[in-house]
């Protein structure tokens, strides 16, 4: 039998309405759980081709350096060589995943052009009959490199005097004319002023990988139609077909992507970061392609989880109310764009968490720096800065000596409150989980505590 | 050498959906003429289960067993369009659109039924296990099987429906960030028990005591999954994850295997307790919320609030490696 977490109906109970769901609410065995763990579950790469070539990349060696010439004739004489790959060879060579929803600009090469912003950036494919003739060919490009000062720290990055090292002109993201993502409610100088206690801490954290059992790769097969068949791990699969298609510079139709078998996923394989080449080598070639990272360039330059810093300062009262919160956050975006600048965004919805304070102020920085670009992860923007958010209410309430769960309560958010951005909140149910959570642990809350509700306006709590 | 226990606590929310730029999945849905119902989609199921979930929900809409649906995806030529499975919108975007296209096959199905039966459409209902019938006359019932036979090579009509949802699109204003992203709010409350070596630094997470408001547990066992893999997340991201070591004043040293880039063994699992609450939304099908993302993030900030707990060593850089313990520790010693 699988293992259940029991439903405590006794929350909710009037908005629960159950009883007569025939499927739903019942535990049904996943679909595709016995082929899993059989083996019998077909992947990507389970799909095998007679003629299968295989593209590995030549990548950048330094931080930042500008490109002053590549010598690819070595590469083309190594046996099995069918094609070296060039930033010439990209119909349309700039792009950034978001323009789907109308993000600008177009921040990154497919290939690199004069200059590298990272270590490992792709600079040279090279197709080849086998595996060990592809990642021979590719040792053998030689790139001749003038480097260039890198920066490494996102503050260091926004300060007066650093090498600007974006082509837009700025190591920032612009928010419509801003230079980061506003976020403004109430006047929080004024409740800085009346508060009866300031903490202001810093936090932060290094990039994560994504770690998937199965690394980010395709397989593209020439149609007898002309059209090219992606065989891929995506997890959306048209985003990576409308983003292919911008990159090929071909009509939508002429690309059909088949996928929906995924060993791991966690917002690694939205990046479309494979598909484009792969094609254009089965383009070339006439050939099936394979283009799948190493377990090396899936953790080092594949997109990783953010590195984020993150600065909260509080105005809190002796009760133990918030009073003001302001958030300084730098989101490590690396060299390019991809899925930063719409995870800062998501990152200042999430201001100044759960909790309702009248007065907050946050300014979120995508910030880019001379490092593998970062993406979407799991949560991105939310997981890093609920770390931030919830070790300072830990230490605020040792600081003020408040229990850390009744101090929670007090400033948690309830239906109808106005959030940091301006949306009603409804359907909220902190209160809850924090005192099912007591409960769960034997960790005593006082009555007043227990008889507070979600449900109950803030105004007429007693 | 001491053990030094401790006990921290978080509690979070987090998002359904993200509508900053346009957030819609669709879903279509026929039925064979042998009474099994296709979704055809274009949806990635992650490994998450959006499959099986999405396939419970149109049994329990159609009315039918689950042996009678067949889950089609993810193939751009024959599925709808999908944003794709990111932002915890899975089971809420594309669960609400099967259920849209599953109400307008239902519809034709019980018209179909009528016909066949010759009563009205509106005093039919569905029985779970495949019949069609009667409401208060059970007897005069007429399997599925028999309807979709009927609807094509009889009735000439096709059991199908169209299904998708959209939350429109949602500019931030950019002076304030006033802004609508999403769709519902899943809320947790994790309680995590540490032991601290002073003599390594090594940190175990020794338990997790989880309660999370999930608006509605479609498949209880997945929702179990979703919990105890994300709590595992959290344990790593925790105390071992980073591909960058030496961040920011390094780039060196990144691990390039699973022999470097550590993550919890069965050893370093904890145990987990959890309890579910449901709290509907108002806009999920049947109430769900998305729970895909949110279950790695409470478990960290309540680990590093156990730590301090447990030895006064207050971490404010992840991970939590035996480096910072006991670096912090010494700096409480001086």
């Amino acid at each position: 039998m699988p293992r259940v977490n029991p439903i405590d109906g006794d929350y909710f109970r009037d908005e629960r309405k159950d009883g007569d769901f025939k499927v739903i609410g019942k535990t049904v065995q996943r679909s595709d759980a016995l082929g899993h763990v059989t083996g019998r579950t077909e992947f990507f790469e389970d799909r095998t081709f007679p003629d299968l070539a295989h593209i590995k990349i030549h990548r950048s060696a330094h931080h930042h350096a500008r490109i002053d010439a590549v010598d690819t004739s070595e590469a083309e004489r190594v046996p099995g060589v069918l094609r070296v790959i060039t930033h010439r060879d990209v119909p349309s060579n700039w792009y950034v995943v978001l323009r789907l929803i109308g993000i600008e600009p177009n921040d990154e090469p497919v290939l690199a052009e004069d200059r590298v912003l990272y270590k490992g950036e792709p600079v040279v494919a090279v197709v080849a009959d086998s595996e060990a003739a592809a990642i021979e060919g590719a040792a053998r490009v030689r790139v001749s490199y003038t480097e260039l000062p890198a920066v490494l720290d996102v503050e260091e990055a926004l300060a007066e005097g650093a090498p600007i090292i974006k082509q837009a002109g700025t190591n920032y993201f612009v928010y419509e004319g801003h230079h980061a993502r506003r976020l403004r409610f109430g006047d929080v100088e004024q409740g800085f002023a009346q508060a009866d206690h300031i903490f202001d801490w810093r936090y932060s954290s290094a990039p994560i990988e994504h770690a998937p059992t199965e690394t980010t790769g395709c397989i593209v097969v020439p149609q007898s139609s002309g059209r090219l068949l992606i065989h891929s791990n995506t997890q959306a699969a048209f985003f990576t077909l409308d983003n292919t298609a911008l990159i090929l510079d071909r009509p939508f139709s002429d690309l059909q992507v088949k996928g929906g078998t995924v060993g791991g996923g966690f917002g690694g394989k939205v990046d479309v970061m494979v598909e484009p080449l792969a094609c254009i080598a089965a383009a070339l070639t006439n050939r099936p392609v394979k283009f799948v990272y190493s377990r090396a360039e899936e953790m080092q330059v594949s997109s990783p989880r953010a590195a984020e810093r993150i600065y909260i300062k509080d105005g809190v009262m002796n009760d133990g109310r918030i009073v003001a919160r302001k958030v300084m956050l730098y989101v490590d975006a690396g060299a390019y764009s991809r899925h930063s600048p719409y995870g800062t965004t998501k990152a200042c919805a999430h201001l100044p968490g759960p909790y309702t304070i009248p007065n907050v102020y946050a300014d979120c920085h995508c910030v880019y720096t001379n490092r593998t670009p970062s993406s979407a992860m799991r949560g991105f923007g939310v997981t890093i800065a609920d770390f931030a958010l919830e070790s300072q209410m830990d230490r605020i309430a040792r600081a003020l000596g408040l229990d850390p769960l009744q101090f929670r309560l007090r400033n948690a958010y309830r239906d109808g409150d106005l959030k940091a951005h301006r949306k009603v909140a409804e359907g909220t149910a902190l209160i809850e989980v924090i005192q099912r959570a007591a409960a769960l642990v034997g960790h005593d809350l006082p009555e007043e505590y227990r008889a507070l509700s979600s449900t109950t306006p803030r105004g007429e709590a007693a | 050498m001491t053990l030094l226990r401790g006990r921290g606590y978080a509690s979070v929310n987090y998002p359904t959906g993200m509508n900053l730029g346009g957030d819609p999945s669709q879903a279509l849905i026929h039925a064979t003429t042998m009474g099994a119902f296709v979704i055809s989609l274009s949806s990635v199921d992650l490994g998450q289960g959006l499959k099986t979930v999405v396939a419970q929900c149109a049994a329990e809409t159609l009315g039918m067993p689950m042996a009678n649906v067949i889950v089609d995806t993810a193939d751009t030529d024959t599925g709808p369009h999908c944003m794709g499975t990111f932002a915890s919108r899975g089971t809420h975007r594309v669960g609400n659109a099967v259920i849209m296209a599953a109400r307008e096959a239902r519809d034709v199905m019980l018209a179909v039924a009528a016909d066949e039966l010759e009563v009205d459409a509106g005093d039919l209902e569905t029985d779970g296990t495949g019949f069609v019938r009667l409401k208060g006359s059970p007897e005069t019932r007429i399997h599925i099987q028999d309807i979709t036979l009927a609807a094509h090579f009889k009735q000439g009509k096709t059991i199908s429906g169209r299904g998708i949802f959209l939350k429109e699109r949602n500019y931030p204003v950019p002076e304030t960030g006033e802004m609508d992203p999403d769709s519902c709010q899943a809320h947790a409350c994790t309680v995590a028990d540490v032991e601290v070596d002073d003599e390594t630094g090594v940190v175990t997470v020794l338990g997790l005591h989880n309660t999370y408001e999930i608006g509605r547990a479609l498949n209880p066992a997945m929702a179990a999954q979703q919990v105890e893999g994300g709590g595992w997340m959290g344990v790593s991201h925790a105390i071992f994850e980073s591909t960058e070591p030496y961040y920011p004043a390094s780039r060196d040293h990144g691990p390039v295997d699973f022999c470097e880039y550590l993550m919890p063994g069965p050893a370093e699992i904890p145990v987990q307790e959890s309890v579910i609450l449901e709290r509907p939304a108002s806009n999920g099908p049947f109430g769900a919320k998305g729970i895909g993302e949110m279950t790695a993030n409470a478990p960290i900030p309540a680990i590093a609030n156990a730590i301090f707990d447990a030895c006064g060593v207050r971490l404010t850089t992840m991970p939590f490696t035996p480096e910072s313990i006991l670096r912090g520790l010494d700096a409480l010693r001086a």
